[in-house]
């Protein structure tokens, strides 16, 4: 038998039981419409975390106080004591590795912001000129935070656009002067719209020198340091030289966590490929589903076709040439089922997009690969059995009436 | 061309043997025309199953042009069924979503013979059989003389040596009957050795030589010319 001929034969029957070709086809697609909708949704997580920390600033190395128990990516469970602060003189003495480009200390609080009558509350971070660069963040208008000794406090800040936008309204706000607790800040500098990033939407926060912040909230205390590594390279370096530089400071203890921007990023490359393959995993359970309809269908079709099936034999079909007029069937099916679910998978792909324009939706280019592939392989296997069935069928006795 | 010897077909139904064939002598010469008569449950079916390949004897032995053909497997039997064979049945058997023509096709596709070939023997069986007209129909679309001539064209596609008819006229008025009829005289006339199982003598006196079964034997055979 030609194979366009078995093509050919296994159309007319998928056309001469539509329903029955549509119930399957409809089956076949959602396991892959879901296969790769939800990869889609995992994937585009994926790519939206992976952005977001990528847009905190290169070569980043991120300096906590307190020994988190995993030393890896997530700062976690605090074991021992009370870990001792990190001061602005332990980021100072950063400053004296060759592995360390620029750094940034951070001391957070919430302050409510005065001009005039107006009052806002909003996060008010401390912090000294290297954070412009080591954030990659954007100056909209004016400038951002003087180069000068981080230990004197200038009555200088730089403001989010949507705080200058409440405090001020139309108003330039350049120039101006906000007050915050009981001191004074002139407004020299407006933050271009960044977003939220790692806890912080800059649209929102009042950055001053970090003396001020200090005063401001009476403490010494540092929240974190940002620390940018010279390279991508001297990022392991750095690492070291910042766990080796505060344990000389803080008497031998280890008792800061550092933690590398490319290790949180792996972590949550990792967790979220994994989930994305979990999901994926679960969706293709439908598909496995569908495999079961598809041998029932058959087993079915066997049946009725019982007569048609020992007439092909009275005309001289082998055995082989049976089992594959319903393989050849069961693969048009699913190649059928595919296209399908590809399309439909496309759709809600582009729908969700639309939805959430932030996260960028793609299914990978595995999941492209594997649901069809899936979707053929299910459908042959659970057809196999059926098809045997059918081969081995004794002409007479499917002929006769009995 | 066809040679029994002492076939035995024995059926287990329900714990009990039922002999549908004790053992069979029969020979057949090419181009005979041949008609099995007899009661129902007589074994004439079994009978031509086992000539056509379809069954196998539980004893006895087959020789098919000299060959032994008890010997071999199942896909050398189809083989042979497919070149060989020509089966006519009484209740036509045309697969119901295919066309007359593609009905007619099927053993040809079977036997994977090209598209071009096929096309030129398929448009000389619909004159043949008078069906010119009616290639493109459904079975459903067609009366039941036109069925069985699209079946019997379809027995004929690959040039069989034997055409095997198991009441193709049980089926069909008595009319019809004889125009179906005429269709098996002209494959007989064109060389064919044609067997013709049926209840109908006066069916059966188309034959030149015709057979009586009676429990599975052969209880006459008479030839007239
Ligand atoms: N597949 C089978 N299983 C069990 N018994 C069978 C089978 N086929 C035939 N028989 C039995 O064998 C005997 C002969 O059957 P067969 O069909 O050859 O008779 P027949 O002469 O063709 O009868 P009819 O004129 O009714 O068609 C019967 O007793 C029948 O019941
Ligand atoms: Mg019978």
């Amino acid at each position: 038998m030609r194979s366009a001929d078995l093509l050919e034969f296994a159309w007319q029957v998928l056309r001469g039981y539509r329903a029955r070709t549509l119930l399957i086809l409809l089956a076949m697609g959602i396991g892959v419409a879901a296969v790769v909708a939800v990869t889609s949704l995992g994937e585009g997580a994926r790519l939206y975390v992976v952005n977001q920390f990528g847009s905190l600033g290169t070569n980043l190395v991120i300096v906590l106080p307190g020994r988190s128990e995993t030393a890896g990516a997530m700062p976690g469970v605090l074991i021992g004591k009370t870990p001792r602060d990190l001061t602005l003189e332990d980021a100072l003495a950063l400053k004296r590795s060759h592995a360390i480009r620029r750094i940034a200390p951070l001391v957070v609080g919430t302050g409510d912001v005065h001009v005039g009558a107006r009052v806002r509350e909003t996060p008010v971070l401390g912090s000294t000129a290297e954070m412009k660069d080591v954030r990659s963040m954007e100056v909209a208008l004016g400038r951002f935070l003087p180069e000068a000794d981080p230990r004197q406090s200038a009555p200088v800040c730089v403001i989010g656009a949507k705080v200058a936008a409440e405090l001020f309204g139309a108003r330039q706000a350049l120039g101006e002067w906000i007050r915050i607790g009981d001191r004074r800040f002139r407004v020299i500098g407006v933050a271009a719209k960044q977003g939220q990033s790692l806890g912080f939407n800059t649209d929102e926060i009042v950055i001053v020198p970090i003396a001020a912040a200090q005063a401001l909230f009476n403490t010494e205390a540092l929240f974190r340091i940002l620390v940018e590594a010279k390279s991508r390279e001297q990022i392991a370096a750095a690492k070291s030289d910042v766990e080796e530089i505060i344990r000389l400071r803080h008497e031998g203890e280890r008792d800061v966590t550092v933690i590398t921007q490319d290790a949180v990023l792996a972590t949550f490359d990792r967790i979220l490929r994994a989930l994305t393959l979990a999901v994926a995993g679960i969706a293709a359970i439908s598909l496995a589903v569908a495999g079961i309809l598809i041998m029932n269908v058959m087993l079915i079709a066997v049946t009725q076709r019982r007569r048609e099936i020992g007439l092909l034999k009275a005309l001289g079909a082998t055995a082989r040439q049976v089992r594959l007029m319903f393989l050849t069937e069961a693969v048009l099916l699913a190649i059928g089922g595919a296209a399908v679910g590809l399309a439909v998978g496309q759709i809600a792909r582009q729908l969700a997009a639309q939805l959430y324009p932030a996260i960028p939706f793609e299914a990978p280019w595995w999941a492209m690969l594997a649901a069809p592939a899936t979707a053929v392989i299910t459908a042959v296997l659970f057809t196999l059995a059926p098809a045997r069935r059918a081969a081995r069928l004794d002409p007479v006795q499917a002929l006769s009436r009995r | 061309m066809i040679r029994l010897t002492g076939i035995e077909r024995t059926f287990v139904v329900g714990g009990e043997m039922v002999r549908a064939l004790r053992g069979v002598d029969l020979h057949v010469a090419r181009g005979e025309y041949l008609s099995i008569m007899g009661p129902s449950g007589s074994g004439k079916s079994t009978l031509l199953n086992m000539i056509g390949l379809l069954d196998r004897p539980n004893a006895g032995t087959y020789e098919l042009d000299g060959h032994d053909v008890t010997a071999l497997d199942d896909d050398q039997l189809a083989r042979v069924r497919r070149e060989m064979m020509g089966f006519v049945f009484q209740f036509f058997h045309l697969v119901q979503r295919l066309t007359a023509a593609q009905n007619i096709e099927l053993p040809m596709v079977l036997a994977g013979i090209d598209p071009g070939e096929r096309r030129a023997r398929l448009e000389r069986l619909l004159s043949d059989y008078g069906l010119a007209d009616r290639g493109g129909h459904r079975p459903d679309q067609l009366s039941g003389g036109q069925c069985q001539r699209v079946a019997i064209a379809r027995a004929m596609s690959m040039g069989p040596s034997v055409i095997l008819a198991d009441e193709p006229t049980g089926n069909l008025d008595r009319r019809t009957g004889q125009e179906v009829m005429a269709v098996l005289e002209q494959v007989h006339r064109d060389g064919g050795t044609v067997l013709l199982v049926t209840h109908d003598p006066e069916i059966g006196s188309h034959a030149k030589r015709r057979l009586r079964m009676v429990d599975g034997a052969i209880v006459s055979d008479e030839r007239v010319d």
